[in-house]
């Protein structure tokens, strides 16, 4: 933990807006060398560094099945193939996959904003017995790794039936912890004058709720539909466990390794099929990202 | 429209912290009652338990003829202007001030009307697309203003309304407020901790400190005739000066000071003198005068403040904590005193000054209790 909350290294560099007097010498603005910040000459290769496998992806899509096994791997190959991206689509099950992840995808993130929304309004504002403690004990369930609750919950799924179906995946992740915790500390933030105005001008709870907190916790509500679509839409455990021969009920992850055999693997594919999948969170990234910016909940209050 | 009374009200918050103890107080039927007191002394509590925000711990609120006390806020037909203004920023000025309307199923073309009648009265129909984010604070404040308006309630409830505006524009505020009320002609209790406030608005001002109710009564009755100590420190500025004396046989003694009182009953007494019952008189004043020692002079325009310090003993005397902080300051055996002038007097720092007491704008309090002796 402590690598996480220790200051990050920040190289001796005087502050230009230090006065003169507080190092005891007088500071004359340093002389430029660059016409770049120093730091670019760190931050740049870095960021070459980070983009590799995704360009080495790219690129991998766009090859034959020879070239990519050739050492050193090829990183310009000579031509480009894109009928990769269409022998995936023609010769796998790449669009049932595709919906059956939009699917529970989709499904998962609606649900999770509805309920989620709810428990955490509860648990910002209403005040009832035991509150503190249910909310402790919530959290506590963050702390529990997934292979512990991995079969209790596979049992649980078996027993309701839904093994080999979509609603095996969609079933235990109809609400989330995560998601009640983030939502309840940002409804907390809201100015609870608020709501008191809307409570003397009439509205109930739930009016309240639907007519003036979701509004503005758009932010956090963006937020947390873009994690939970990226978690979903990633998860590759949970369905390898609970889909078990149903080939129909596949999801995008579950398709991408049958790519992958235990003797023989097609990166190409592999590489086409990943880039294909990563669009929608690209996309919805894209769209949500305009809500990534402090809320406008203090607008209305004061001068 | 309908009167408000507050019936042996107590508010106790968890933790044994009481905010308001057995508060009893009558607003009349579209009277203008200004709740007023330090900050923490439970005026906001007090209207928060009439809008229903509030639980009430102990004793009755009624609104009209019915006792409010389990109703829900959206029954008792009022309305509140918060301090910071509430307004709901993801809305339209139009749309915040048509909310409580349309939460109360009123049809479209009313809300329309009213919304329309209420803008045009508080200057907003320029306004009415906005939303509150690009607005400055005061059109916000009117805004807030118009929203409670808007529903043409029982019972006006403001608290602060306009200690977030700058003091230019809370002047202007406070007498278009003036003006609102008296062509509505609502009842309306507005909560305040700044006296001058107080004083200018309310045809009654009720004057609280610790959660208990110290004084009713119109504005300068109570500044004339403060019912205690807290009162006569709290209400006016600068505050009453407080000074130690002791009466014996119809005469009180205060420093080198003699002033008759036939009445007043024999011990340690404080009395009280406002700022502009000392004023500066020549040598040849007959009637008691203090010697004043003249330290900070304050020219404000349209008078002259002036700090010194008279002769004074230091007398033991038991009060409550907080009264003694009122008390004039003593140095020695010098006490502190402001004085009010005109403006062209201007005594220099450092000088003597002899100032003569109004008599009859003495007042007196027993130092035991901090009340006033025979109040009015």
């Amino acid at each position: 933990m402590s690598a996480v909350t220790e200051a990050p290294v920040v190289l001796a560099r005087p502050d230009p807006r230090s006065l003169p007097g507080e190092t005891g010498m007088v500071e004359r603005p340093r002389r430029r060398f660059m016409p770049f910040d120093p730091w670019h000459l760190f931050l740049a290769p870095l960021a070459v560094v980070m983009l590799l496998p995704l360009m080495w992806m790219v690129v991998t899509s766009l090859e034959t099945q020879a070239q990519t096994f050739h050492f050193p791997p090829i990183l310009w190959p000579g031509t480009l193939r894109f009928e990769n991206f269409a022998n995936v689509i023609r010769e796998s099950e790449f669009g049932t996959w595709f919906w059956n992840t939009t699917v529970v995808t989709v499904t998962i993130v609606l649900s999770n904003l509805v309920l989620c929304t709810l428990a955490a309004y509860a648990f910002a504002r209403i005040r009832f017995l035991g509150r503190g403690v249910i909310y402790f004990v919530l959290l506590a369930t963050l702390m529990v790794p997934l292979q512990v609750v991995l079969i209790p919950t596979f049992l649980i799924v078996k027993d309701l039936g839904l093994l080999d179906r979509l609603g095996a995946l969609i079933v235990p992740h109809l609400a989330s912890v995560f998601g009640i915790f983030m939502l309840t500390q940002f409804f907390r933030t809201l100015p609870i004058e608020l709501e008191e105005a809307a409570r003397i001008d009439g509205a109930s709870r739930l009016s309240i709720l639907v007519r003036i907190v979701v509004p503005l916790s758009l932010p956090a509500l963006a937020t947390l539909a873009v994690i939970q679509f990226m978690w979903t839409w990633n998860e590759f455990l949970w369905p390898l466990v609970t889909i078990l021969t149903n080939q129909s009920a596949f999801t995008l992850q579950l398709g991408l390794a049958t790519f992958q055999g235990a003797h023989q693997s097609q990166w190409h594919f592999v590489a086409a099929a990943n880039i294909m999948s990563m669009v929608p969170i690209l996309v919805l990234f894209l769209l949500a990202q305009r809500y990534f910016v402090r809320g406008i909940a203090t607008q209305g209050l004061k001068g | 429209m309908a009167r408000v009374v507050f019936d042996g009200v107590t508010k106790v918050y968890p933790g044994a912290v009481i905010a308001v103890e057995d508060l009893t107080l009558e607003v009349a039927d579209a009277e203008f009652l200004i709740l007023v007191g330090p900050s923490g002394c439970g005026k906001s509590t007090a209207l928060r338990m009439v809008a229903g925000l509030e639980r009430i711990s102990e004793g009755t609120i009624t609104i009209g003829d019915r006792v409010v006390n389990d109703v829900p806020p959206k029954d008792r037909d009022i309305a509140m202007v918060f301090q910071n203004y509430a307004l709901y920023p993801h809305m339209t000025v139009e749309r915040n001030l048509g909310f409580g309307l349309r939460r109360r199923r009123t049809p479209r073309d009313d809300v329309r009307q009213r919304v329309d009648e209420v803008s045009r009265m508080l200057g907003l129909d320029e306004l009415l697309r906005r939303r509150p984010g690009q607005l400055s604070g005061g059109q916000r404040q009117r805004v807030a203003m118009g929203r409670a308006l808007v529903r043409e309630p029982e019972v006006f409830l403001l608290d602060e309304p306009l200690s977030n505006l700058d003091a230019k524009l809370r002047v202007q505020m406070r007498s278009e407020l003036k003006r609102l009320h008296d062509r509505i002609g609502v009842t309306t209790i507005y909560v305040t901790h700044d006296q001058v406030e107080a004083i200018t608005l309310g045809e009654r001002i009720a004057v609280l400190s610790e959660g208990v109710l110290q004084q009713v009564g119109p504005p300068q009755d109570v500044y004339d005739h403060p019912a205690n100590v807290f009162v006569a420190g709290f209400i006016g500025s600068p505050p009453m000066n407080l000074l130690r004396g002791r009466a014996t046989g119809g005469r009180i003694t205060v420093g080198e000071v003699e002033l008759v009182d036939p009445q007043v009953p024999e011990g340690e007494v404080l009395v009280g003198i406002r700022p502009e019952g000392l004023r500066p008189v020549g040598e040849d004043h007959a009637g008691p005068v203090f010697e004043v020692c003249v330290d900070v002079v304050e020219p404000l325009g349209d008078e002259v403040l002036v700090h010194g310090s008279i002769e004074g003993p230091v007398a033991d005397v038991r009060s409550r904590a907080e009264d003694e902080a009122l008390l004039a300051d003593d140095e020695g055996d010098r006490a502190r005193v402001t004085l009010r002038l005109p403006p062209e007097e201007r005594p220099k720092p450092g000088s003597r000054l002899r100032a003569a007491i109004a008599q009859h704008t003495v007042r007196l309090f027993d130092p035991a209790t901090g009340l006033a002796i025979r109040p009015r």
